[in-house]
């Protein structure tokens, strides 16, 4: 990356030698260092300093400018210093009308951008009056049955205003289908809507499991959803493809970037069969990435990321437009890394990831509340969070320099490591048959569960150090902690109004409907979207639509690996 | 030699968390255990039928999902219902502290909640076996 000239580096080289033989061993002849060798969280080695030798390979275009190919420093070019990133803390419990009321309080106080969890009936395509929805109605986000639950949920709030986030997946498209009927009802332009679905399918089969139809169906309906939003929502991210979960799930960095980028090829050779031009969906594609612990790789993970996506879609897709090249993301920082044990500490935990974030250039971010390893969190530790990255914002001053990190001898040198380690697995992918293969042969889940393990395993022996879990314990600690409570009244408030929907609409009507989803499910030609939105606006519920492609489609069922 | 313990391991509602259930199962068969892994979203129903085909010592359930206090009560019951309160069950995942006396109360053995070393789930699961004795 220097300018750095031969007889520069000889004479760097001979510098660093003799620095080796004289300082560094003096004094390790006195202490010897904390460890033998040195290893990043994912498990590059990294060495005792970074010089000029290390970044000298490395093409000064590929870390170029921001807003600039390829986007190794940020996809815009004045990145933080025209508005800070999205602070968009995630909500959703009980029915719509208690998680509109969260919203609102998040609103009042200072939050820019609205994320929101469903409960589990809601992601796995359940009635809330299903026997498999025990227990689960409205208890980890919110309930939605039907588009009555929808427009509890958003009443009062200007969506034309307002992004807004919804992390769905196998049943995204018919939440989609809710908001655009929303949208539409009250009258609001679907080309100033902004905001996410989730909808990345295939990180479910690897990671997070929340899944319902086979994969190929399952990865059609993600194509719907991408073309119908680059022909009718042209501010609508489609799509967060994630690799978040692969993350929680127990991988590593490495392959939490080298997965997703899998994944997201994946969705883009999928809508590129249909005739669509790539510069025309690719813009906006929108990537949901973790911040971890550890604090520079995870700011090279983010900067690598960039610059592959940048690369695979000018070299592979062909793509012209730089919007379609320029990696956009969403992060959260690690529920996996929160304790119980002394849990106020996990603000500190969240509070060095959220810089990692902020430093690695995210266009969003949820900071973890510090309650989260008890139950979803409350007000309280949702404000906490988010003042978190008010401070982060306004008192620090690190927003004003874009990519400060850029050009440190040690992040540009993993960077490139990470660039070249996420190219060799996209490679070993391709010739292995392909992401959907692969998950189906249990490989990226096989990966996972291994480096899930040997953190595990890491975290018995001591190795990798838990504050209050594995060094510094109280054993006896006394908890003092406010939970969120679940409101028992919760699953008959939603099934009331879940039974008033379905008294009250046409069913004949709906009937004839649920046939010609089916006529259109089996015509892959056709999207799914239209039929689906008008089958939430004559009262669909979800549990009607997922029931019935069911008989079409069937279930899926993993062959799990450990 | 005795012969290794055997245990089903389940993860049951729509819960799919199932990395801890993943480093577990892994673990116990790396201790000598019989380990069988249901995958997910399961029934009581199927987890509780396995279990007694299976004839397994201990029945380990996961839960992240908050539904523990709907789901265990009928673990227990169909355990009850088909002459086989003699599986020791145990529940790991995430459960509230003020939850624990009452899953106990129902017959749950143990509480194997997250960080929980792996070391100390195989040191648990045998001492458990060990106390039931030989069926």
């Amino acid at each position: 990356m220097t300018t750095l000239n031969n007889i520069n580096a000889a004479q760097l080289e001979e510098q660093l030698e003799l620095w080796e033989k004289e300082e560094v061993s003096t004094f390790l002849s006195k202490q010897p260092e904390r460890e033998e060798e040195f290893f990043t969280l994912g498990g590059f080695p990294v060495k005792r300093s970074y010089t000029a030798l290390d970044t000298k390979d490395i093409p000064l275009e590929d870390i170029g400018l921001p807003g600039q190919y390829p986007f190794t420093r940020g996809p815009y070019p004045t990145m933080y210093r025209s508005r800070y990133w999205t602070m968009r803390q995630i909500a959703g419990f009980g029915t719509g009308e208690d998680t509109n009321k969260r919203f609102k309080y998040l609103i009042s106080q200072g939050q820019t951008g609205l994320s929101t969890d469903f409960d589990m009936p809601t992601l796995m395509g359940y009635d809330s009056d299903n026997e498999m929805s025990d227990g689960e109605v409205g208890r980890e986000g919110v309930a939605v049955d039907t588009l009555a639950d929808m427009e509890a949920l958003f009443d009062g709030i200007d969506l034309e205003k307002i992004s807004v986030s919804m992390t769905i997946n196998p049943t995204a498209w018919i939440l989609l289908a809710m908001y655009v009927a929303l949208a539409k009802r009250k009258g609001y332009d679907l080309n100033k809507l902004s905001g996410t679905i989730q909808a990345d399918i295939l990180k479910e089969y690897m990671a997070q499991k929340e899944y319902i139809y086979p994969i190929a169906p399952s990865v059609r309906i993600v194509r719907d959803c991408i073309t119908y939003c680059a022909d009718h929502m042209k501010r609508y991210n489609p799509i967060n493809i994630s690799g978040y979960h692969t993350s929680e799930a127990g991988s590593s960095p490495l392959h939490e970037i080298a997965f997703t980028m899998a994944n997201a090829v994946t969705y883009v050779e999928e809508v590129t069969k249909t005739g669509m031009d790539v510069d025309k969906f690719a813009p906006r594609l929108a990537f949901f990435f973790v911040c971890q612990a550890d604090f520079f790789e995870e700011i090279a993970k983010f900067r690598a990321a960039r610059r592959v996506w940048a690369k695979i879609m000018k070299n592979q897709f062909g793509a012209k437009k730089p919007e379609s090249m320029r990696l956009r993301f969403h992060c959260q920082t690690a529920a996996a890394s929160l304790t119980k044990p002394q849990y106020k500490v996990n603000i500190i935990r969240t509070t060095v990831q959220a810089l990692a974030a902020v430093l690695g250039g995210a266009q969003s971010l949820h900071t973890n509340g510090m309650d989260e390893a008890f139950a979803i969190p409350t007000e309280e530790a949702m404000k906490i969070a988010l003042r978190t990255q008010q401070v982060i914002a306004d008192e620090t001053n690190v927003a004003n320099v874009i990519d400060p990190m850029g050009g440190s001898y040690f992040l540009e040198n993993l960077t490139s490591e990470y660039e070249k380690k996420i190219f060799e697995i996209l490679d070993e992918v391709k010739q292995n048959g392909g992401t959907v293969k692969l998950i189906e042969e249990g490989w990226f889940q096989k990966h996972i569960a291994d480096f899930a393990y040997e953190t595990a395993l890491r975290k018995q022996s001591g190795q990798k150090p838990v504050i209050g879990v594995n060094k510094y314990v109280e054993e006896d600690e006394k908890v003092d902690i406010e939970t969120h409570p679940y409101d028992p009244t919760t699953a008959d408030r939603q099934i009331a109004r879940l039974q008033n929907v379905r008294a009250t609409r046409d069913n004949q009507k709906l009937n004839i409907l649920l046939e010609q989803l089916v006529e259109v499910a089996k015509d892959e030609a056709q999207n799914i979207m239209p039929i689906t939105i008008e089958l939430v606006e004559a009262g669909a519920t979800m549990g009607d639509i997922v029931e019935k492609l069911r008989t079409l489609w069937g279930t899926y069922r993993e062959n799990p690996v450990f | 030699m005795s012969s290794p313990i055997r245990v089903l391991l389940a993860k049951v509602g729509l819960d799919g968390h199932d990395r801890g259930v993943k480093v577990v199962a892994r673990t116990l068969r790396d201790a000598g255990m019989d380990v069988i892994y249901t995958g997910l979203h399961r029934t009581p129903l199927e987890v509780v039928n396995a279990a007694i085909q299976e004839d397994v010592d201990v029945l380990g359930i996961s839960l992240l999902s908050g539904a523990h206090m709907t789901i265990c009560p009928k673990i227990m019951d169909l355990l009850k219902e088909k002459d086989a309160e003699d599986t020791i069950v145990v529940v790991g995942g995430v459960v509230p502290d003020e939850d624990v006396a009452f899953l106990k109360e129902i017959g749950v053995k143990e509480l194997l909640l997250q960080d929980t070393p792996p070391a100390k789930i195989v040191e648990t699961l045998t001492r458990l076996v060990e106390e039931r004795g030989p069926r």
